[in-house]
């Protein structure tokens, strides 16, 4: 069965590039606009592993980050950070608050792939 | 299309709304919005657009958002005052970056001195005043890249000369808080072992006894020989996401100072140390077996002792955010729109004709068909203003636009300029909308072009310094009306009655009023500029302002005050899809009159009506004397003048307020109609702004009021002699 990838996002643009690379790579995906939408979706879905962006509105990946691993359910779906940078400060904070590893921006479907497979079982 | 370029074109509509977000942000601010919302908002804009911009490889887009976006960091962080100074500079960076979002959509070159310069100036604002410093940090971006590649390089180069196999020892000890992050030391060894030949030694020697495990604890511990023709960077990559979160040793056997079996012991003994205190201490975690050497440009990271806390103020932001939940909205191809408005158009003309079809079969008003036929009446009106109001769209995608061309003007020109608006939520229909842009951005050019005083002579005349141009839109007896004013100097009309001598367009000794002076700005060949700046104009005038709004069944109005400014008033309809409409009879023929310019219809009476001249007339209405205009012989569709005691005068009001009255032969009801354009079917016909279908299924016209009133007032000979020299 295929993996079921959710990737939170405010840009449609890089919702929509992520969608084609993962669906290209066989994923299934779910999408959320924000991190309050990404923890909406969980409530209803199972993704094994979450791709998430860190400045968005409402509420922001670090914030969403939390928040998943707050959750009894979710607290062990791995997370990927995606950053436009190898800002080292941004990834510290990030795995702080419990990513499991990051994606420097821009990405190639190659690379987005190899660190999804990196952390999914 | 293809995927890729789908997206891209997705990133550039993308674009064109955060620079909408990021210009209205850096207003509220500038107007003084403490919000740190706004603040975010206008960083993730930049942000966005750099981080897409990236992904289609825009280098010169990415590097000035990079710029563009430290800045905002400092301001997001409180380290840069959001002064008006401060503010300025970032309002013409986003110009700057909508004209670069523009080059990179369209693929033309951009001011590339011009991006340098204000990127010099974003950067000048640097509470660090590091410039070297930010080029250190966008060069460290592409460094992780770079030194991978390297890596492999060399490898590449050293396989030719030696033996390319490694053998590495790797001891990984995981922490709880690996596992934790939802990072599983099964899945390292498995990537281990796709570097080469893996041999694994599990340690449990830490495992307690049942009883006393902790489900979420780490007690398991590895040790690993690798051989592998990979480098170590390669290894290390494998521990990328994990390195803070385990105690990882990788030596090299046969390198240089690698870890012999003697001083094992001693090592691990550090180990645990560092073990036990690895919870109050997440320190460096490689131990002291890797060589200096080895370390240098392996990781990307540097030595993680500086830990940064979570601002507690992250959660509060995003309770905040919560709030501002939008709306949620979808994205509706316009052709389907359109095409949806058009059935629905046809629909209403149908219905219409049913309607009389059951009329003329004679039923009962009270028969179950007509009432059947009410209700869909009253259906179908509603489906037409439900699908009407998806079309509509607030002013403010146009009202936007004009404070970048208000600033760039004003650089121009020297002056100093403050712009105002208001009604930006007024919605409108988007083909309104759209073809709004060019005749408002005239308008505000001419407004602070010719408008507005130099600021040495707003000084002399007792003025603030800095100039007024005030942009207003409001809903007014269904039609928008949008104002454009200044309170520069007023229309200079002595000045403005010579040159219309001048290039012929009146006659010398002609006895205008005020109003009528102001007027003539409108006149085809008209232009105050004695040249023609490229400000002002690429050589159009107010005529083409006013031709564009005709075009739209709009009307434009001018009033002005000496010393005190002028303001041009628009008035549109709301929509160019229909119209509530009196259908009358003229010369046999039928016309629609839009209602919105009826006041009242009257029949006169022999002693109103009084001849002025061969061919005018005037009817006295409450005892005030109102032109009657004969719509048959304004349209010439008869010679004779009708007889006004045989016929229905329509007391109509005009855009600039004046009144007259139409004379018809009779009135034959009130009807929505759908609009049909001459110009796109037929072509442009005077004192015809359109046409219909009828429930009949016959064409009527649709009078164009304004200009029917306006030709038969202009009959005076000046008139005649400005269209011949225009002409």
């Amino acid at each position: 069965m295929s993996k079921t990838i959710l990737t939170v996002d405010d840009s449609r643009t890089m919702r929509d590039m992520l969608l084609l690379a993962l669906s290209d790579a066989g994923y299934r995906v779910l999408q959320a606009q924000d991190g309050m939408h990404g923890l909406e979706v969980l409530q209803q879905e199972m993704p094994d592993v979450i791709v998430t962006d860190i400045n968005m509105p409402r509420l922001d990946g670090f914030g969403f980050i939390e928040g998943v691993r707050r959750d009894s359910k979710h607290r062990a779906v791995p997370i990927l950070v995606l950053t436009t940078e190898s800002d080292t400060d941004k990834k510290d904070r990030a795995r702080r608050a419990g990513a499991t590893g990051w994606i420097v921006k821009p990405f190639d479907p190659a690379k987005l792939v190899a660190a999804i497979r990196r952390v999914a079982a | 299309m293809d995927p890729m370029a789908a997206i891209r074109e997705t990133f550039f509509q993308e674009c064109e709304e955060q620079l909408a977000e990021l210009e209205s942000g850096l207003l509220a601010i500038e107007a003084g919005d403490s919000d740190p919302e706004t603040v975010n908002a206008v960083f993730r804009a930049v942000h966005s657009i750099k981080g897409g911009a990236g992904a289609f490889s825009l280098d010169d887009l990415v590097r000035f958002a990079h710029v563009f976006e430290t800045t905002l960091d400092h301001v997001r962080a409180g380290r840069l005052a959001a002064t008006p100074e401060t503010l300025k500079v970032m309002l013409r960076a986003a110009d700057i970056l909508s004209d670069l979002v523009r080059a990179a959509r369209e693929g033309t070159a951009v001011d590339e001195a011009r991006c340098a310069a204000l990127a010099d100036e974003l950067r000048a604002l640097d509470p660090n005043g590091g410039v070297e410093e930010e080029d250190d940090l966008s060069d460290l971006n592409f460094q992780p890249v770079l030194v991978q590649l390297d890596g492999l390089d060399d490898l590449d180069d050293f396989e030719l000369t030696s033996d390319p196999r490694h053998v590495f020892h790797i001891k990984f000890k995981p922490r709880p808080s690996l596992y934790a992050k939802a990072n599983e030391a099964a899945l390292v060894l498995r990537d281990l072992r796709e570097l080469g030949e893996l041999k694994v030694a599990c340690d449990a020697s830490d495992l307690p006894h049942l009883t006393e495990i902790d489900p979420e604890g780490a007690y398991l511990c590895w040790d690993m020989e690798l051989t592998t023709d990979k480098d170590e960077t390669a290894v290390r990559e494998v521990f990328e996401f994990v390195a803070w979160d385990c105690d990882l040793e990788i030596t090299q056997e046969g390198a240089e100072g690698a870890a012999s079996g003697a001083d094992a012991d001693a090592e691990v003994a550090a180990l645990l140390a560092l073990v036990r205190g690895a919870d109050q201490n997440d320190g460096e975690p490689v131990s002291a077996g890797v060589t200096e050497s080895a370390m240098t440009g392996a990781t990307e990271e540097p030595p993680a002792a500086q830990v940064v806390p979570l601002p507690v103020k992250q959660a509060a932001k995003a309770a905040e955010g919560e709030l501002k939940a939008a709306s949620p909205t979808i994205r509706v191809d316009l052709d389907r729109v359109d095409r949806l408005i058009n059935l629905v158009g046809e629909l209403v003309i149908n219905q219409a004709m049913l309607s009389q079809r059951v009329l003329e079969a004679g039923l009962a008003r009270a028969s179950a068909v007509a009432v059947g036929l009410d209700e869909l009446e009253q259906l179908t009106r509603e489906i037409q203003d439900s699908v009407m109001a998806i079309r509509a769209q607030p002013v403010k995608s146009v009202f936007q636009r004009m404070p970048r061309l208000v600033r760039e003007i004003a650089a121009i020109t020297g002056k100093s300029v403050r712009l105002v608006t208001d009604g930006e939520a007024t919605e409108v229909d988007k083909t309104v909308i759209e073809r709004l842009a060019d005749p408002l951005t005239h308008m505000i050019r001419n407004a602070i072009d010719h408008g507005l005083e130099s600021p040495e002579k707003r000084i002399a005349a007792g003025k603030p310094e800095e100039g007024l141009v005030r942009l207003s839109a409001l809903h007014r007896s269904g039609r928008i009306v949008i104002e454009v004013s200044d309170d520069g100097a007023g229309i200079n009309r002595p000045r403005v009655k010579s040159i219309a001598v001048e290039k012929g367009l009146i006659a010398a000794d002609a006895q205008l009023s005020d109003d009528e002076i102001d007027n003539l700005i409108f006149l085809p060949g008209f232009s105050t500029a004695s040249e023609i700046s490229d400000i002002s104009g690429r050589g159009v005038g107010m005529d083409v302002v006013k031709r564009s709004i005709q075009a739209l069944g709009g009307r434009i109005s001018i009033a002005s005050r000496p010393g005190h400014g002028s303001t041009f008033t628009m008035s549109l309809p709301l929509t160019l899809a229909v119209l509530d409409g009196m259908v009358v009879t003229v010369a046999g023929q039928t016309l629609v009159v839009p209602l919105t310019a009826i006041v009242e219809t009257l029949q006169p009476k022999d002693s109103e009506v009084h001849g002025l001249g061969d061919n005018a007339r005037v009817i006295s209405i409450r005892n005030k004397f109102t032109p009657l205009i004969d719509v048959g012989r304004e349209l010439s569709y008869r010679a004779s003048a009708a007889d006004p005691m045989a016929s229905v005068a329509l007391l109509v009001e005009t855009e600039g307020g004046g009144r007259s009255a139409l004379l018809v032969d009779a009135i034959q009801g009130q009807r929505q109609v759908v609009i049909k354009s001459l110009e796109a079917n037929y072509q442009h016909v005077p004192g015809i702004a359109a046409a219909t279908i009828l429930g009949d299924g016959r064409v009527a016209l649709i009078l164009d009021v304004d200009a029917v009133v306006a030709t038969s007032r202009v009959e005076p000979a000046f008139f005649d002699d400005a269209m011949a020299a225009v002409g």
